[in-house]
């Protein structure tokens, strides 16, 4: 299930949260050989992580981390603006409109499932919230699961060889975007709805339409 | 130089903040703002770190000294939870089940603060938090269609709002005001000249998505409510010739 917790809130969810920190250090340090830094726990966090980013986060049926995103707004502190300007043609982006994604990261078992999933998730916050893009910084060899699952960014700007490929993109998600993605993730809509109202909550009319 | 925007309309109260220049005229403004969006309140507050608040707003006194004098603070859902969030909130979703919250919520319609509220969290500079909430009382299907529908005006003004209410600061030191860069530059006066968001992107060699990032950037950091309003103010501000 898809679960949307601040990171204020993460220590109501140790093992997830453990588990989420320990695969990020494995896709990121271990498989991709990027410069991040690892604690002795073997946990991997940035500078970012203590904005308190909304995460993102599939968990498994045993609790573990499945897969995640980091969300933050462009109007604070953020990666791109921060280190990948060369790659936006030098525009800081920023807007209330705008949230940037960030350490999008798979388990190593990770079903094909959990990545649409959390696309979906990211285009229901979109949806709710009002956000109209996102700008991520990913690997860049995602672009391919990403087209996989149908919702392509645009690609602003890349840098690095192979595994160390590192590219800044755009999404936005139009409702036919959403719809593939929830056929590839093999999701309801109403499962997704429930998710997002059990970590904002529910209104009234929602409630009614689920209890009929 | 520059051009005053005179009125009561949208695009005049949002040309008024920009040139806004004391406390009053923030409060004037938020007043003309509940009238422009027929809400019956509109808010504005923020805290730092040390727990000091500031805010203007259209709240009767008789309510700010009562949610002083009872500590609301401390119980009010709506600051719990939007505090160092920044999704907006819309009031129903958050939870009122306990006895306090209950009371408070009494409490609060009884002031005719109204039963339905909508509160976008922002992120300020040096974790300074502010909060920019609109309430009404009216039903949910109403609240829903004006939430929905204004929402992206309400997540600008609000941050228009914080950037104003930051610059007029006793004792702050101006933010340095974000310059656009040459590529923002660019957008801007291919668009002010007349070319279609098509033709920009081919000029500049970039896809339509990326054209709207950069030009949504753009707008922001001009405190624009749209691309009209950011060429102009591009524009009155020497930034771009045409």
């Amino acid at each position: 299930m898809i679960r949307y917790i601040y990171a204020e809130d993460l220590n109501k969810f140790p093992m997830l949260a453990r588990s989420m920190f320990r695969d990020r250090a494995d896709q990121f340090a271990t498989r991709l050989g990027w410069e991040v830094s690892v604690d002795e726990r073997g946990e991997e966090r940035d500078d970012y992580d203590r904005e308190n980013p909304l995460y993102v986060i599939w968990e498994k049926p045993d609790g573990t981390h499945g897969g995640s995103m980091r969300l933050l707004p462009t109007v604070g502190k953020t990666m791109v603006n921060d280190h990948f300007v060369h790659l936006t043609d030098g525009v800081r982006i920023e807007s209330p409109l705008i949230w940037e994604c960030t350490r999008f990261c798979l388990s190593r078992d990770a079903t094909p499932g959990i990545a649409a999933a959390l696309m979906l998730a990211g285009g229901e916050v979109m949806r709710q919230f009002g956000v109209e893009h996102y700008v991520g910084v990913f690997d860049a060899r995602m672009v391919r699961i990403y087209r996989r699952i149908g919702s392509s960014p645009d690609i602003l700007g890349q840098e690095g060889q192979g595994r160390e490929m590192i590219a800044v993109g755009l999404w936005e998600f139009t409702a036919e975007a959403q719809k593939k993605v929830a056929e590839s993730a093999g999701i309801a809509p109403k499962l997704t709805r429930q998710w997002f109202e059990m970590a904002f909550g529910a209104t009234p009319a929602e409630v009614d339409v689920e209890a009929a | 130089m520059g051009y005053v925007e005179q009125g009561t309309g949208r695009d005049a109260l949002f040309g008024r903040l920009e040139t806004a220049e004391t406390p009053e005229e923030l409060q004037q403004l938020i007043e003309l703002l509940r009238d422009h969006y027929s809400v019956d309140h509109i808010v504005y507050h923020w805290v730092n770190s040390n727990g000091d608040q500031y805010g203007c707003g259209t709240y009767p006194k008789a309510w700010v000294s009562r949610y002083l004098e009872r500590g609301y603070l401390r119980i009010d859902p709506v600051v719990q939870g939007c505090y160092q969030r920044f999704h907006p909130v819309d009031w129903k979703r958050l939870d009122w089940s306990g006895k306090a919250a209950r009371n408070f919520q009494r409490d609060a319609v009884e002031h005719g603060i109204g039963n339905q509220g909508y509160s976008i969290p922002i992120r300020g500079p040096n974790g300074q938090f502010a909060m920019f909430s609109l309430s009404s009382n009216c039903s949910d299907e109403d609240w829903d269609t004006f939430t929905e529908e204004h929402r992206r005006d309400l997540i600008l003004v609000a941050h228009y709002f914080n950037q104003k209410a930051l610059e007029l600061e006793p004792g702050r030191k101006p933010e340095p005001s974000q310059a656009l860069s040459p590529r923002e530059v660019e957008a801007l006066t291919l668009l002010g000249v007349g070319y279609s968001r098509a033709q920009a992107a081919e000029t500049l060699s970039i896809s339509e998505h990326t054209l709207r990032v950069y030009i949504e950037s753009a707008r922001f950091k001009l405190g624009a409510m749209n691309t009209t309003h950011a060429v102009a103010r591009a524009l009155s501000r020497g930034l771009i010739v045409i």
